[in-house]
């Protein structure tokens, strides 16, 4: 047997599909490694070994079944294993959020994106840890503690899907379930050195997703390669009666990934204020860099003006947490999870959500209520979701001229744990670059493009058009076909069994 | 600068117990957090409207017809206090 973890997600397929490595064999490699890597990363909320193995086991024989009776349908992922960020329900498994709030909640029901991985025959090995309810950019905001980055154990993932990206970067899943509010999946992504997709808004069901900013929110996925997220991303899209806001939209045609790397006709545009005096020069240079790649390749690379992207800031950390704060308000102490006890109902409330939630949820939670207010609403929420528009329309217009745009994900790599916890301002700005393609409700494509002098990832996103992600996909594909960063794992990940 | 009142007066809105220390952090963070988002005052918005969602609007109606849903004991399996197939909750008037 020639199959090992370190194997890309398609590679790893096929070999289920011929019968090279059995679904149980490959679900006790990756279990392996997350026993030995577990203790240092902490990339997970929750883990189900004997579940997975049960699963695996059923996913061989129904394989083996398929194969003495050819007219049976086999489904497509059957006994892949992947991990699921811990905001989707799966039902029996728990689900917390990284709260304390929703501590021992067992939904009873599943995510209808991870209920089609499942019917595609997926086994998901365990829930991965995230800032609370997904607010944060370093899976710093969990309550159960944070993940550590593979690169530089000091250092954060990046966040919210942090525990997905670690997890994926350090080869203990071949890819993970994510979601992208404000660049959830994207800026994790490029902290550890992977791919990671945000859908346009509304591509994959939210039914079954802990709602933080409804407006925003999408479920994503990782991997290390970006053609590695495609069979989970296109099993997931599609209509779904159950969420209102899920787009009817025929799906985008898969890619031909065995064509030559050809982007001649392919007009990018690189916006000027995504290169800003106090970004890391090692990431704009190597964005630079990655974009005269691109151009190598045949793309026509020109500069753009996404004029208001230095309000990005300011919308969106005024929209999702008003969103949050009524989001929010369901947890009372009385439906989900567990209750401060107090004689008066109104201190079970005060209790319950003063005392179980953490303070990035509170703090969230009241600039929310505070832009909702009497008196506020106008000069905050209003004013905010007017901007919006023309965040939204400054996308509009830079697509009439360019089919991509190319832009960094983060202005810095990965910073320590503990750098930014007690100035929620610094922590905000640094969402800068992936809060605009939320407000606009555009999909990105987050991929690696080098490391910094320290060793650590750096990474790029290219955004497109609503429903484009095929696009984006060929182009980052391109990229990956003629560069190895994408292979590179770290050396923390390197000496486990394999 | 936000007071202490307003302060308390939003977390009374919110629903939010919090301690003294609480109050003076969010205080302060919360302060400077707005201050910085006092920068959206300066764009010119007037006849710009207002973007809640970036879909394109569609009637999401359906006929009202009974599909099966969670079951009672499902919707009550995670509730801190039940009694009789019921949410139970401390008085609310005294």
């Amino acid at each position: 047997m020639t199959w090992t973890p370190f194997a890309p997600l398609r590679e790893t397929l096929r070999a289920l599909q011929r019968g090279e490595v059995s679904s149980e064999d490959v679900t006790r490699a990756y279990l392996e490694r997350i026993d030995a890597l577990e203790p240092q990363i902490h990339a997970f909320l929750s883990l189900y070994p004997e579940q997975a193995i049960a699963q695996a086991r059923q996913a061989d024989a129904r394989r083996a079944r398929a194969r003495r009776h050819p007219d049976e349908p086999v489904p497509p992922l059957l006994g892949l294993p992947i991990a699921v960020k811990d905001v989707l329900a799966v039902e029996g498994m728990t689900l917390t959020c990284g709260s304390r709030i929703l501590e021992g909640f067992v939904p009873p029901y599943t995510a209808t994106s991870v209920r089609r991985l499942l019917d595609a025959g997926v086994v998901i090995v365990g829930k991965t840890n995230t800032d609370e309810f997904a607010m944060g950019s370093s899976t710093e905001n969990s309550a159960y503690g944070p993940t550590h980055n593979p690169w530089d154990l000091t250092r954060v993932p990046g966040g919210s899907s942090g525990g997905s990206a670690a997890a994926v970067a350090a080869r203990m899943v071949p890819a993970a379930l994510g979601t992208d509010t404000g660049g959830s999946v994207r800026q994790p992504a490029s902290f550890t050195g992977v791919s990671g997709l945000k859908p346009t808004y509304g591509r994959i069901s939210r039914y079954g997703l802990v709602a933080y900013g409804s407006s925003l929110d999408v479920v994503g996925v990782l991997a290390p390669q970006v053609a590695d997220l495609w069979p989970l991303f296109i099993h997931m899209a599609g209509f779904d009666p159950k969420d209102a806001t899920s787009r009817d939209a025929p799906l985008p045609p898969e890619p031909n990934w065995e064509a030559e790397p050809d982007l001649r006709g392919l007009r990018i545009g690189l916006p000027k204020e995504y290169f800003v005096p106090g970004m890391q020069a090692e990431v704009a240079d190597a964005v630079r860099a990655a974009v005269q790649h691109l151009a190598n390749l045949g793309a026509d690379v020109r500069e753009i003006s996404l004029p208001h992207t230095e309000y990005a800031v300011p919308v969106y950390y005024i929209i999702a947490p008003s969103e949050a704060s009524a989001n929010l308000a369901r947890y009372d102490g009385i439906r989900y999870g567990p209750r401060e006890p107090a004689s008066r109902m109104w201190d079970v409330y005060y209790r319950t959500r003063g005392r179980r939630f953490g303070p990035e949820v509170k703090r969230r939670i009241m600039l929310g209520t505070y832009a909702l207010s009497a008196g506020y609403y106008d000069a905050y929420y209003a004013q905010a979701q007017k901007v919006r528009t023309l965040i939204k329309q400054d996308f509009e217009r830079a697509f009439e001229t360019v089919d991509v745009i190319a832009a960094p994900v983060a202005p810095t790599t990965a910073f320590r744990l503990g750098e930014k916890v007690n100035d929620p301002l610094a922590m905000y700005l640094e969402d800068i670059f992936t809060l605009p393609a939320n407000l606009a409700g555009v999909p990105g494509l987050a991929f690696p493009v080098g490391f910094d002098h320290q060793g650590l990832p750096i990474g790029m996103q290219l955004m497109g058009p609503a429903l484009a992600e095929d696009l984006l996909f060929r182009v980052a594909h391109a990229y990956q076909q003629t560069t190895d960063w994408h292979t590179r794992i770290p050396p923390v990940a390197q000496g486990q069994p394999a | 600068m936000l007071t202490r009142e307003e302060v308390l007066h939003i977390a009374r809105l919110a629903r939010l117990e919090l301690t003294e220390a609480e109050i003076e952090q969010y205080r302060e963070q919360l302060s400077a957090v707005l201050e910085y988002f006092a920068r959206l005052a300066q764009v010119d918005t007037s006849g710009i409207p207002p973007t809640a969602s970036v879909l394109p609007p569609r009637s999401v109606l359906r006929p009202d017809e009974p599909r099966p849903g969670l079951t009672r004991e499902q919707l009550l399996a995670n509730a801190a206090e039940t009694e009789d197939g019921q949410f139970k909750v401390p008085p609310v008037l005294e």
